[in-house]
């Protein structure tokens, strides 16, 4: 039986290797039967090596601080290296009662950890965690409502009420009850006809009981701030921020007048 | 969760910073494309699929941030000249005797279209699979296979194409 044809792929396998034993030997004969064919694979293969030589030093450079993965996972975590919008929160908090409580700017302290800046993170860590769940992104439907308030209204130990996105093209998924750090959340989630996801976290504020709107942002993901009577919230999602600020001065719109 | 993460990746920067650097070509411009990347991919960590895809997962990441890079600054007027100061600002050591050779395909790389080189640093240099290398360009195989044969070409018509008049003494190729 006469073999394959030898192809431009049999040959690019033949410099990567990736042929199995019987086809390399056949690749071979027919080199050997073609030499302007061989010379030709002689060179590329030369190539190859002096691409693989000249880029091996790179590989025994030792690893810049700065490329130090644990160092920047442990950055993440740690507060004074919070992200920009930590910063611009926590800033926007210093301006509007700065005077009164003498925070020092120096070293960026938060002025409380359960601030706004708290809850945007927390609201961050939700999305992170259940906007990219196809399986089950919320725990109640967004068809038991009425379920959905009486839980979380149980477990917050006040009303919060559910805002309506519909007009703006949103349509409540559900939500459910979330830990965070300063006890039970709750969240709703909403998205649009193209899956976009934004997520909602509200929780009471024991401190900062009433913080103006703030911005916060971490890579692609977006979210905005804001407590009201000792309610907290945040609205996050990966869409711009002129497109998520209507969005949640609605729900802070809808939130107030129900109130 | 982080354990796992450092587990994976770290291993890995080494690799990373060697393709950053065929693609930016200067050091700094590389290592903070890969720390821009190891950002990205501690951030996102719990969006990759299998544990299998993580190398192309990452790959894909530092690759996606390069292009955008490159691109952007292609928009810009500036241009670096392909010329001796390569193999400086790659800071690699060429053996003296190869050192010509060694800046011809230099080079002949940077003449490379985009789409090109970048297949041929990830097959040959990276030693991704094909598969792999489809997945960091989000391009079929088939694709991967045939701007791979396109790219050995040029670049072997590239350094045939070098002016020899600039190559002295007179320069023999050694062609096995």
């Amino acid at each position: 039986m006469s073999s394959r044809p030898i192809t431009e792929d049999d040959l690019n396998g033949l410099l990567d290797r990736t042929l199995d034993p019987a086809r390399h030997a056949e690749v071979i004969a027919y080199l050997d039967a073609h030499p302007d064919v061989a010379q030709r694979i002689a060179l590329h293969s030369e190539q190859a090596d002096m691409l693989r030589a000249a880029f091996a030093p790179v590989i025994d450079e030792p690893v810049p601080t700065e490329l130090d993965l644990s160092r920047m996972i442990e950055a993440r975590h740690r507060p004074r290296r919070a992200p920009r919008w930590a910063m611009a929160a926590a800033a926007v908090l210093l301006l509007s009662v700065g005077a009164a409580g003498g925070w020092s700017l120096r070293g960026m302290t938060p002025p409380t950890s359960e601030g706004a800046q708290a809850l945007a993170r927390e609201a961050a860590a939700s999305y992170a965690t259940y906007a990219p769940d196809q399986v089950r992104p919320v725990e109640i439907r967004a068809s038991d409502r009425d379920v959905l308030a009486a839980w979380t209204t149980k477990r917050i130990g006040r009303p919060i009420g559910i805002p309506d996105l519909t007009a703006a093209g949103y349509r409540l998924m559900g939500g459910r009850v979330v830990p965070t750090e300063h006890g039970p959340a709750a969240l709703f989630m909403y998205d649009d006809d193209r899956g976009t996801r934004l997520v909602m976290l509200a929780r009471p504020m024991r401190s900062e009981r009433d913080v103006p709107m703030v911005p916060h942002a971490d890579g692609d993901l977006n979210g905005l701030a804001w407590a009201d009577r000792g309610l907290g919230y945040s609205l996050v999602g990966a869409i711009a921020p002129d497109r998520l600020h209507p969005l949640a001065d609605e729900m802070r719109r809808q939130i107030r007048s129900e109130a | 969760m982080d354990q796992e993460m450092v587990r994976f990746i770290e291993p890995l920067i080494p690799a990373l910073r060697r393709y950053a650097r065929a693609l930016m070509r200067e050091r700094a411009a590389a290592d903070d494309l890969v720390q821009d990347c190891l950002e990205r991919a501690i951030s996102r960590w719990h969006q990759r699929r299998h544990e299998s895809d993580a190398r192309a997962w990452i790959f894909a990441i530092l690759h996606n941030l390069a292009m955008t890079r490159l691109r952007r600054s292609a928009q810009r007027p500036v241009h670096v000249a392909l010329d001796d100061a390569d193999a400086a600002n790659l800071s690699l050591a060429a053996p003296q005797e190869d050192g010509l050779r060694h800046r011809e395909l230099l080079a002949a790389l940077a003449r490379l279209p985009d789409e090109q080189r970048t297949v041929l640093l990830l097959v040959t240099v990276e030693e991704l699979s094909y598969a792999e290398t489809a997945r960091v360009l989000d391009v079929p195989i088939g694709t991967v296979m045939s701007r791979l044969s396109r790219a050995r070409e040029r670049l072997a018509g590239l350094m045939c194409a070098e002016p020899r008049a600039t190559l002295s003494p007179p320069y023999l190729r050694s062609v096995k």
